[in-house]
């Protein structure tokens, strides 16, 4: 193999792949910056940013406000549009070339398409769909502390892990923590003997950090040599159509009122319903999985394991059992209220306020009284 | 012996439970409330090779065995026994005699019609002064030439405003009785066929009941099954069969309100804990799951003594015997179970309830049952 | 013309999921079913086999008993079936995991105007990365997250979807595509299906079968060829029960209203 990757000792810097689309950068751009900027950090090396596209090169600065120091950037008339051929060809070489020892991509349609096409060409180990990253075993230990069910000794215990027979400390490498089965089991995974370590992360979950003037004016910006041709092109993108319909920013959204299966009796109705208590509150409407499953929904609005990770201020469950999937995917909402026909729902307990009683009389008279109460101040 | 099911019965059994789960049970409370045909039920049920699929590969079926029919069936009723109706009707009344009595000619012509050509089939014996007494049947048919002239009507014939294919027993020599009786094969375009009355009934809302009615009914002479004069046998001998398919029907009502009985005593709560937990339910949920048990043993017994071309006449009149009491107890008990919710059709219960009723009475009523157990006991 | 549908036999996340007290998944408790993406790609291919006539092999990696699974793939109406199964490739990653697919779709062959499908994700791992994985080593083009494909000839149109729209992508065979559920409606198994499916070739690869290939070898499969290694695994902690409102009339209502003005959240 001509790229020698397990010399781990060659490697530095912490990268994040900057997904721009028709030339703009995506949300998950900033929030990936923000927290490699704290792992870089604690490794002690430098937050890189790698933007690819055509004519892209004036989007670099905003990415040095939210916490890169450099920015790789790679324009090409073929790199205009995303395609798996172009893009991991490209990236590929400048890794190869530069070298980071840590890769992050964000867990997009577009990230997930690249980021393992990258990982098998380069050899190397990719953890998909991270929720959370750690390298400083303090801070990681901290969160498992909060965030499992293990007890105090076996996460003291930690320090190593069993590699190929061998006793490997894992201070320096990149703990990538992510849900499986389904949420119900969370899995930190390291990729101990390859460089770079790769993860996609999950949208919406890494928080943007304030956004950083003369940091962006110090970010510089570096654009590395790199070959592509037509030649290289074995899939031909012949149209980018947007959505037609808004699309529910249910991620960004401070108010999120969802519906379950609850609403069966009459769809309609309780679609109405929510929509009214979501423009009272001035949020958005989601949806479980059922819910969107059955059509009643499109599959934008879906809140858990599946659809979107949401964390509003206040999270109102209409007719929701709380199956596990639904609850990852809201669970860290600031304040949960629930309204559930049947009193055993296990939505019930993880909710802050629950109400037992038929979403079809409740959810108009809680409008009412939100009103009223906002009103009254 | 060995109980268990062939690795093929098995397949069978998940994907018609799977089919269930996301074809039937979104629609049966409609299908009951609107008293609908389920027609694209019965249409993927054909794409799937369920209706006639006793038939030979030969004539367009899936030619598999009677256990594999009773599973279809039962499985099916779980959710709505309209639907279970329609299929065990379709298979077990029309296919099957077609198919057991019929000429190489009829069979040619017929069998194909109800597997790929998508016609339903029905059985058309009772009359409003013949129920469990076929003798006194006042449908008549007279030979003229190369056809029959029939006249008469037929009552509660399942699958009768929707079927294109019956089978139809009329009287050919009044004198003789029940071995006068002829069978027939009669087709819905036939000159001087037409619907009657469509009946408004207690339950099973999905499935099309209608009385028929043979004005000078043209029959070709060739739509004769069977002999003349042997047309009671064939309806006995088809009816032996088409208990299997009820036994399996009302096992699928009696096992599907179980499962929701389960369900819902383990969630509903009543002073203090779920009320699954009340030994009182326990016992009657578990005489529930042993009648259930004994019947799908009864049903099964039956369904392979059939394949295997052993006499099953006691053995379908047991297992449907039993297995409509149960559904029709099971019901009646998970409903109680239910409290007012039952009560309401906000529940399956009550629908579940009204199905099962039917079992007791349509291909044989309980009482013939008894006359068919007993009468082989040497009393 | 075939099209070989890489597939996986998973546990029911959607039913009841049993943990262990030690943290791992209790999968003897739970069912196993076709991983839902996969028979999205499943049913692709069997259009395309009602469309053209053309053959559809299943493959998957998994134990012996993933072989009911490849039964009923044949009963829905696939040609042939290979089980990928071995002690060799226990412990693999998704990066060794494709090692090991991708070798098996080399023994069954991909030819000119084949073509290779995958559901985009399986629900146990949730990772989507052994498809785009398999297509690098089987150095195929990808099309990921397919909600239409349309076939003539050797020319692919593949409607590809993105969180704010689609993209409609062109691409000739051979390549990979990554199906998802918005692809079709999968399809029953049919009753004469299941009554053939067990006349229907099921071939075992084991180690012996594919170590030639050269993408096997001792450093790229199973634990010792996976890149990655889990530190860790835990279950998450059960957010505490909250307060449960007395009544569900207007002054349930009017108490929640207030409580959330007081805590200034509305």
């Amino acid at each position: 193999m001509a790229f020698n990757n397990t010399d781990l000792a060659a490697f530095k810097d912490v990268w994040v792949f900057c997904e721009q689309r028709d030339g703009k950068l995506m949300p998950t751009d900033f929030e990936l910056i923000s927290e490699g900027r704290r792992l870089a950090d604690e490794l002690g090396v430098d937050l890189c940013g790698l933007l690819l596209g055509d004519k892209v090169e004036g989007l670099a600065k905003e990415l040095g406000g939210y916490g890169a120091d450099k920015v790789y950037v790679c324009e090409h008339p073929l790199l205009k549009v995303y395609t798996t051929d172009a893009y991991a060809k490209v990236i590929c070489q400048v890794i190869e070339e530069l070298k980071p020892e840590a890769f992050l991509i964000g867990a997009t349609n577009i990230g997930r398409d690249l980021g393992p096409r990258c990982a098998a060409r380069l050899h190397t180990g990719l953890c998909a769909d991270c929720t959370h990253l750690d390298v400083d075993m303090g801070i990681y230990k901290d969160f498992l502390h909060e965030a499992s069910t293990l007890d105090d000794a076996r996460i003291d215990g930690l320090n190593t892990a069993m590699v190929l027979g061998e006793k490997h400390d894992v201070s320096r490498d990149l703990k990538m923590t992510r849900p499986a089965f389904g949420g119900h089991l969370m899995a930190s995974i390291i990729c101990p003997r390859f460089r770079p370590t790769m993860a996609t992360v999950r949208p919406g979950v890494m928080k943007k950090r304030p956004y950083d003037e003369a940091k962006a004016a110090e970010c510089q910006i570096v654009k590395p040599s790199f070959e592509l041709s037509e030649a290289d092109m074995q899939t031909e993108v012949t149209e980018v159509v947007k959505a037609a319909k808004k699309l529910v920013d249910l991620i960004g959204a401070d108010f999120i009122v969802s519906v379950g299966r609850g609403i069966s009796k009459d769809v309609e109705q309780g679609i109405k319903l929510a929509e009214e208590l979501a423009a009272e509150l001035g949020g958005v409407v989601g949806g479980s999985r059922a819910v969107i499953d059955s059509g009643w929904l499109s599959a934008d609005h879906q809140v858990g394991q599946t659809g979107k990770t949401v964390h509003p201020k206040v999270y109102v469950a209409l007719g929701i059992s709380g199956a596990i999937q639904h609850k990852a995917g809201m669970q860290d909402s600031e304040c949960i209220i629930a309204v559930n026909k049947n009193e055993t729902a296990p939505i019930f307990e993880i909710a802050d306020y629950g109400i037992c009683g038929d979403l079809f009389k409740v959810t108009p008279m809680l409008t009412e009284a939100i009103r009223a109460a906002k009103a009254a101040k | 012996m060995d109980f268990a099911l062939s690795r093929e019965h098995k397949m069978l059994q998940k994907m018609m439970a799977d089919f269930t789960e996301h074809e039937v049970k979104p629609i049966a409370a409609e299908t009951d409330k609107t008293s609908t045909y389920p027609a694209q039920t019965i249409e993927k049920l054909f794409d799937l090779g369920v209706m006639g699929l006793c038939v030979p590969k030969q004539y367009g079926g899936a030619g598999v065995d009677a256990l594999a029919s009773a599973i279809c069936v039962e499985e099916l009723s779980k959710q709505c026994a309209s639907t279970g109706d329609i299929v065990a009707t379709h298979n077990g009344l029309c296919c099957a005699p077609i198919l057991e009595h019929g000429t190489e000619e009829q069979k040619a012509k017929y069998l194909p019609m109800l597997t790929t050509g998508r016609h339903v089939g029905a059985f058309a014996l009772t009359e409003p002064n013949a129920g469990s007494d076929a003798s006194k049947g006042q449908t008549e048919a007279r030979l003229e030439g190369d056809h029959y002239v029939m006249n008469g009507s037929k009552i509660f014939i399942t699958n009768g405003y929707v079927a294109d294919v019956f089978v139809v027993f009329a009287m050919t020599d009044k004198t003789k009785g029940t071995r006068g009786i002829s069978a027939f094969i009669v087709e819905k375009d036939f000159p001087g066929f037409s619907i009657g009355k469509h009946e408004e009934k207690m339950g099973l809302h999905g499935s099309p009941t209608a009385e028929i009615v043979f004005q000078d009914c043209i029959v070709p002479k060739e739509n004769l099954l069977g002999q003349e004069g042997k047309g009671f046998k064939i309806a006995m001998m088809t009816l032996d069969g088409g208990r299997i398919g009820i036994a399996a029907q009302s096992l699928g009502i009696a096992e599907g309100a179980l499962a929701e009985a389960v369900n819902y005593t383990k969630g509903r709560v009543q002073f203090g804990k779920p009320i699954s937990k009340f030994q009182n339910t326990q016992f009657t949920l578990a005489d529930m799951q042993l009648g259930c048990e004994a019947g799908k043993l009864l049903t099964y017994k039956a369904a392979v003594k059939k394949q295997n071309g052993e006499r099953y006449t006691v053995d379908a009149a047991m297992a449907k015997l039993f297995c409509s009491e149960h559904a029709m107890k099971v019901t009646t008990k998970a409903l109680q179970m239910f409290g007012g919710y039952g009560y309401t059709k906000d529940y399956p219960m009550e629908r579940m309830m009204r199905d099962a009723k039917i079992t007791e009475i349509y291909e044989g009523t309980s009482e013939v049952q008894r006359m068919v157990i007993s009468g082989n006991m040497g009393l | 013309m075939k099209v070989i549908v890489c597939v996986k036999q998973v546990p029911d996340t959607s039913g009841k999921v049993a943990v262990n007290d030690d943290g791992t998944l209790n999968r003897a408790s739970m069912e196993t079913i076709t991983n839902p993406d996969d028979m999205n790609a499943v049913e692709a291919a069997l259009k395309l086999k009602d469309e053209t006539g053309c053959k559809v092999i299943v493959v998957t990696m998994g134990p012996p008993p993933a072989e009911g699974m490849l039964r009923e793939l044949l009963a829905m109406g696939a040609d042939e079936a290979y089980l990928i199964s071995g002690r060799e490739f226990g412990g693999s990653d998704t990066y060794a995991t494709s090692q090991i697919v991708a070798a098996g779709v080399n023994k069954i062959g991909v030819e000119k105007d084949d073509i290779v499908m995958c559901g985009r994700q399986a629900i146990d791992g949730d990772t989507a990365q052994v498809g785009p994985q398999i297509a690098e080593k089987l150095h195929l083009p990808q099309v990921t997250y397919a909600a239409d494909i349309h076939k003539e000839g050797e020319n692919i149109t593949v409607k590809r979807m993105l969180e704010d729209g689609y993209m409609t992508i062109k691409v000739k065979t051979p390549c990979l595509l990554t199906c998802i559920k918005e692809l079709n409606q999968p399809r029953y198994m049919s009753v004469g299906g299941i009554f053939e499916a067990y006349d229907k070739p099921v071939t075992v690869l084991d180690y012996e079968a594919l170590k030639n290939d050269p993408l096997i070898d001792a450093s790229t499969i199973g634990l010792k060829g996976s890149p990655t290694n889990i530190l860790v695994s835990f279950t998450p902690p059960q957010k505490g029960a909250g307060m449960m409102l007395e009544g569900a009339d207007m002054g349930t209502c009017e108490k929640l209203a207030g409580i959330l003005a007081g805590k200034h959240i509305i």
